[in-house]
This record gives structure tokens, C-alpha cells and sequence, in this order.
């Protein structure tokens, strides 16, 4: 009976060790296997040291951990009120699929349109025009590049927010009410405290991808910021340096993982404020 | 008479169409045990939400001692409140849950510390100041929840149903410690349950509800002797309720029969209801009877028999017993004028009163050894 149950488990495993395997497994060894290699297929750890002596690596790893930073802070100080917002809302699960709708469209078709909005002839120039501040260069801007990115990722940061807003007991709130605590004492020590769990979870969703991006980089802010994912992509398809590439693929893989350990849901450590 | 505590003023609450209370009022001494005792839904818990500042009075006003304070936030209030869930913030330990209150009004640690210390030791949970919550069972969270709000040596604690979450033997034990906590603390408690048992055991007076109404209020005694109507009379206790008619004054009519009782001041003739509790029934000869019963069945509920009869007319009693019958056997019961307790139908809680206030001075006697 046991060894049964214990073989139908094992059936039900496949699906998901087959999608491990080959989607997650597989590539990650690929990637740190062809980081050894230099361009003359010749094993090496020169790429490593390459980039751990290259003054231009570093400052582009710096910057991409920057400029990432900057959005996931942005889409933070947006995305906690617009969530604690919604949530008191009455017609809050209309609202909320109104945030969620923009994700469905496609990056590219979001940057593009960006771009036709930022031009120098775009809506945003002829506002500037019409209230008398004369068009401006908008377009591959930095700052051009942290709004769009920040846009395309708060549906990210608000969602989990919303939901773990959603699961607080209002019970907690009664409660700090109760023992004294004004509206914003309340919201310091115990509503964000509890939500915290959501702020890390969007924060892992927001700051990870915004380490690689690279298609808005060039769209938006016109390669003046050259992340990581910009140098992988520079590395694997046009300088054909694929053991770089894949270093910085293993950087950018230490980097999720560094992140995810300091988000992580174990014990708050201080990260909790008091 | 002292200056009452709390007192709601014809405080009516109405979410949309539906009333919720009813024109509410009534008066909490200072250093008293109040219960109120009602079904859920009865509105027991919005009173107490109304008292604490978590929902407002649609008409009416609430006192505070003397001062009118409907329009305090629950913040300003001096009153604290033991959640029915609890509510012990999952992310401070528990010494930091019970300093919470403490740590807002900016108290010097010194005296937080010992403030705490002291709350801990009076739930008698000394040494767990620095566990997590999620590390203490539900009776330990529930002091917790205590220490918490009598830290802040509030005037009036209000506890809403906090021992519905707990196992019998627990409970039982937690009444012993919220009465004793209450004498020895001195703070007017506001208690809500909906199990009569607890009301009765702990209270000074009690409030019984229903339907967004306070129907009767008293000593646990009064309400156990004397119910109001048909309501108050099931729902405290177990009971005999029959249709019978008044007579006169001491004299009253049910099955065909005339029994002595201890109420008067109602008009002959009028249709009432009778009341008579299990345990003031006795089993005896049927030659002493005053009505002959068939056993149908019985229970043994450990100290006593619990003994299901019906009567001649079709009437079915509950009878407590110590002694065991046997089922179909034919007995006779008896019982005392002061065990018949007659109720009007409708009759309110203020004409009640004043109709015993006419009669109830001359019979002391007899009522006061039931």
C-alpha cells in the first residue's frame, strides 16, 4: 500500500522534475560550464578575473545594481499607498484589475509607445509646449528610463502588497486603536510591519528583473545605462564572447541570490522597523 | 449612587435597513462584573464596539463617566478591550506585545519594565515576557490579551467572548481567574458571552439580549428566579414553560389545575406563561403529588438524572433528579408556590419591576429562601 502511494508521487513529480531539469538545471549548469571558457574554447578563469579587474565591469555591475535599486524605491514609495488605497476601496477588485491590465500587453509594444510619447514631437513635448516651457529632450534620458521601468514594474510590487494588506486581521488595527496608537502609530507599528512579508515580495519581483533589463535600456534610455542584462546580450550576440556572457550570467545569478537571502522570510532581523 | 461609569443613552445603531440595537440603555457602576449574555448576532458585540470607539451610535449618546464621548476616537479612550481573537501582534514578542500601549504614551522604561513584570506575574505568566506569540497556546494568549489591556490600568476593561476559544476544563479555570482579577483589580468589567453558565458564574449583574434589545437585567440570581418572559427563561437555564391563567393574586390555573405561586399584581383571567426550573421539581409518591407524570426517559449526567416525563395533557416536563426513575413508570412531582414563577406576555422590564416593587416587600420572607 505504502510503495504504491509512494510510486503515484513519484508519477506526479515528473511534470515538474522534467520542467526543473530542463528549464532551470540544465541551463544554469550551461551557464557557469561555458563561464570557464575563453573565446578559444580553452577551460579559463580569466573571464572571472577579467571582470573582477576591469574597472569598466564593475562599474557597469555598480550602476545596474543602482539604477535597479532606484526603480524597485520608486515603484516602492508608489506601489504601498496605491495597494493600502485600493484595498479601501468598494469596488476594490474592479480597481485592482484595471492595475493588473497593462501587464498583459507586451514590453515592447509598451516601450515603443513610450518612445512616441517621449519624442521630440511626442504628447509630452507638446504639453511642455503649451504650458510654456518649450520641448525638451525627454527621450534616452536616465530619468526617461527609471519612469518607464518603474511603470512597467508596479503591477509587480502591487500585487503582493495588495494581497498580504488584504490579509491583515483588522483585528491588529482594532486592537493598536484600542492600546492608544493614533491612525499613524498604528500604520508604523503594526500595518507595515505585518505587510512586510508583501513589500519583499514585490521587492524580489521588482529589483531582480530590473537587473537585466536591456530592451528598455536601449529603447528608452538610449544605452546610456548599460546594465547587465545589456552586457549579456552585447557579450552572446554581437561580440560573440560567450564565456563573458556567461560570466556575468553567474554574477547576475549570485546577485538574485544574494537578494532573495536578504528578503528572505525567515526571521526578521532588524529589517523590521520598531 | 455613585456616578456611574459608562451609561448609553437610548443608543440606537442601524446599518442600512437593519437595526442592530435598539434604543439602548443602560448603566455600568464603577468596580463591577457586567455580563452581556445573548445570542450571536444579538448586538451584544456592537454595544462594546460602541463603548470602545470601534463603531458609532447612529442616535443616542454614550457617557464616560459623566462626559459624553461619542465623538472620541477609540484612541482617547480609557477603556481597553480583550479581542475575541485575541489580537496579539504576531510580529512583537510578548513582553513588547504588553508594553505596546505603554511604549505610545512614551512612559520612562524603567517604568514599563516593571509595569509589564508586574501585568505578567498577575496573569501568571512571569517568565514568558520573551516568547514569541506564536509559541503560546490559546489559554497563555488569552492572559497575554489580559495583560495587555490591564496594563494600561484602564477604568473599564470589556472583553469580548474571550473564553469561546478555549476547552471546557480551561474555561472553567479562566472564570475562576477573571472574577478573581476583577475583585482584585477593581476595574468595571464588560463582559460578553453567549453561554448563560459563564454569565451566571461570574456576574454581578447581567444584561440579556436579543434581537438588538436589552430584555432584563440583574443578578445572576434575579434572572434565574425570576425571567422576564419566555425568551430570558429559555435561554438561562433549563425550564418547564407552560401556558396557564391567572387566577388571582397567589393563585394560578394551568392543565386544569390551581397552584399557589408567588406573583401578584396581575389582572385575573389574563393568559400568562408558567416557569418552572428542572431542579425545583421533586419526584414523590402520587399520593403528594400535585400532577401525575410518565417517565419517558433519562439521562445520567454525572451529579444528577436528567429525566424527560410527560403529563396527563401532553405536556412534556424535564425534571432534575438525584435518584434514578425508570423509564414508563408512572410518579407524581411536587414543587413549591416560590418555585411557579409566572410571566405576562410582553410585559417590559420597567413594568416588571414595578409590578414586584407592589407585592415583593410583604413577601420577602418567602422569596428570599428559594
Amino acid at each position: 500500500m505504502r510503495a504504491v502511494t509512494k510510486r503515484r508521487t513519484w508519477l506526479y513529480f515528473i511534470p515538474y522534475g522534467l520542467w526543473l531539469a530542463l528549464f532551470v538545471i540544465a541551463p544554469v549548469a550551461l551557464i557557469i560550464y561555458q563561464s570557464f571558457f575563453d573565446l578559444g574554447h580553452h577551460f579559463t578563469l580569466g573571464n572571472y578575473s577579467t571582470y573582477f579587474q576591469s574597472a569598466t565591469y564593475l562599474k557597469m555591475t555598480l550602476n545596474s545594481v543602482w539604477y535597479a535599486f532606484l526603480i524597485t524605491l520608486f515603484t516602492g514609495l508608489i506601489s504601498y499607498p496605491t495597494a493600502y488605497f485600493l484595498h479601501q476601496l468598494k469596488h476594490r477588485q474592479f480597481w485592482l484589475l484595471l492595475v493588473i491590465l497593462p501587464t498583459w500587453i507586451n514590453i515592447l509594444l509598451k516601450a515603443y509607445a513610450f518612445i512616441g510619447i517621449f519624442s521630440q514631437a511626442g504628447l509630452a513635448n507638446q504639453f511642455l509646449t503649451f504650458i510654456g516651457i518649450g520641448p525638451q529632450q525627454i527621450l534616452f534620458t536616465n530619468a526617461s528610463f527609471i519612469f518607464v521601468a518603474t511603470y512597467i514594474q508596479i503591477p509587480f510590487m502591487i500585487l503582493p502588497i495588495y494581497n498580504s494588506i488584504d490579509d491583515l486581521n483588522p483585528a491588529f488595527v482594532n486592537a493598536s486603536r484600542d492600546l492608544g496608537a493614533s491612525n499613524w502609530q498604528t500604520f508604523r507599528r503594526v500595518i507595515f510591519p505585518l505587510t512586510l512579508p508583501g513589500v519583499k515580495a514585490g521587492v524580489q519581483a521588482v529589483f531582480i528583473p530590473s537587473l537585466s533589463l536591456f530592451m528598455l535600456t536601449r529603447l528608452i534610455g538610449g544605452n546610456k545605462v548599460i546594465t547587465l542584462g545589456t552586457a549579456i546580450e552585447e557579450h552572446f550576440l554581437t561580440t560573440m564572447n560567450w564565456g563573458m556572457g556567461s560570466t556575468i550570467g553567474v554574477i547576475l545569478i549570485v546577485a538574485m541570490i544574494i537578494v532573495m537571502t536578504l528578503t528572505g522570510d525567515k526571521k526578521p532581523k532588524g529589517g523590521a522597523p520598531r | 449612587m455613585t456616578q456611574p461609569i459608562i451609561a448609553l443613552h437610548h443608543v440606537t445603531k442601524r446599518y442600512g435597513d437593519a437595526t442592530i440595537l435598539k434604543n439602548i440603555d443602560l448603566t455600568l457602576e464603577s468596580g463591577k462584573f457586567y455580563t452581556l449574555l445573548g445570542p450571536s448576532g444579538c448586538g451584544k458585540t456592537t454595544i462594546l464596539r460602541t463603548i470602545a470607539g470601534f463603531t458609532d451610535a447612529t442616535t443616542g449618546d454614550v457617557l464616560f463617566a459623566g462626559k459624553r464621548i461619542n465623538d472620541v476616537p477609540a484612541n482617547k479612550r480609557n477603556v481597553n478591550t480583550v479581542f475575541q481573537d485575541y489580537a496579539l501582534f504576531p510580529h512583537l514578542t510578548v513582553a513588547e506585545n504588553v508594553a505596546f500601549g505603554l511604549t505610545l504614551k512614551k512612559t520612562p522604561k524603567k517604568e514599563i519594565a516593571t509595569r509589564v513584570a508586574n501585568a505578567l506575574k498577575l496573569v501568571q505568566l512571569a517568565d514568558y515576557g520573551d516568547r514569541e506569540i506564536s509559541a503560546l497556546s490559546g489559554g497563555q494568549q488569552q492572559r497575554i490579551a489580559i495583560a495587555r489591556a490591564i496594563v494600561m490600568q484602564p477604568k473599564v476593561l470589556l472583553l469580548d467572548e474571550p473564553l469561546s476559544a478555549l476547552d471546557a476544563k480551561l474555561r472553567r479555570e479562566m472564570q475562576y481567574e477573571l472574577r478573581d482579577l476583577q475583585q482584585r483589580l477593581g476595574i468595571t468589567f464588560l463582559f460578553v458571552t453567549h453561554d448563560q453558565e459563564e454569565a451566571l458564574a461570574m456576574s454581578d449583574e447581567i444584561f440579556v439580549m436579543n434581537q438588538g434589545e436589552v430584555l432584563q437585567s440583574g443578578t445572576p440570581v434575579d434572572i434565574y428566579d425570576e425571567p422576564i418572559n419566555h425568551f430570558v427563561a429559555d435561554f438561562i437555564g433549563e425550564s418547564n414553560i407552560l401556558p396557564g391563567k391567572m387566577l388571582d393574586d397567589f393563585q394560578v390555573a394551568f392543565g386544569g389545575l390551581r397552584f399557589e405561586c408567588a406573583d401578584a399584581g396581575i389582572p385575573a383571567n389574563e393568559a400568562v406563561e408558567i416557569v418552572i426550573r428542572p431542579e425545583d421539581l421533586t419526584l414523590t409518591e402520587p399520593a403528594n403529588a400535585k400532577l401525575i407524570v410518565t417517565i419517558d426517559t433519562q439521562l445520567f449526567r454525572g451529579d444528577y438524572y436528567e429525566i424527560a416525563a410527560t403529563d396527563d395533557l401532553g405536556n412534556d416536563w424535564l425534571i432534575h433528579s438525584v435518584n434514578p426513575a425508570e423509564d414508563g413508570q408512572s410518579v407524581g412531582i411536587t414543587f413549591r408556590p416560590q418555585d411557579l414563577h409566572v410571566m405576562r406576555f410582553g410585559e417590559k422590564e420597567a413594568e416588571f419591576d414595578a409590578r414586584l416593587e407592589t407585592y415583593e416587600g410583604e413577601e420577602d420572607e418567602s422569596s428570599d429562601e428559594t
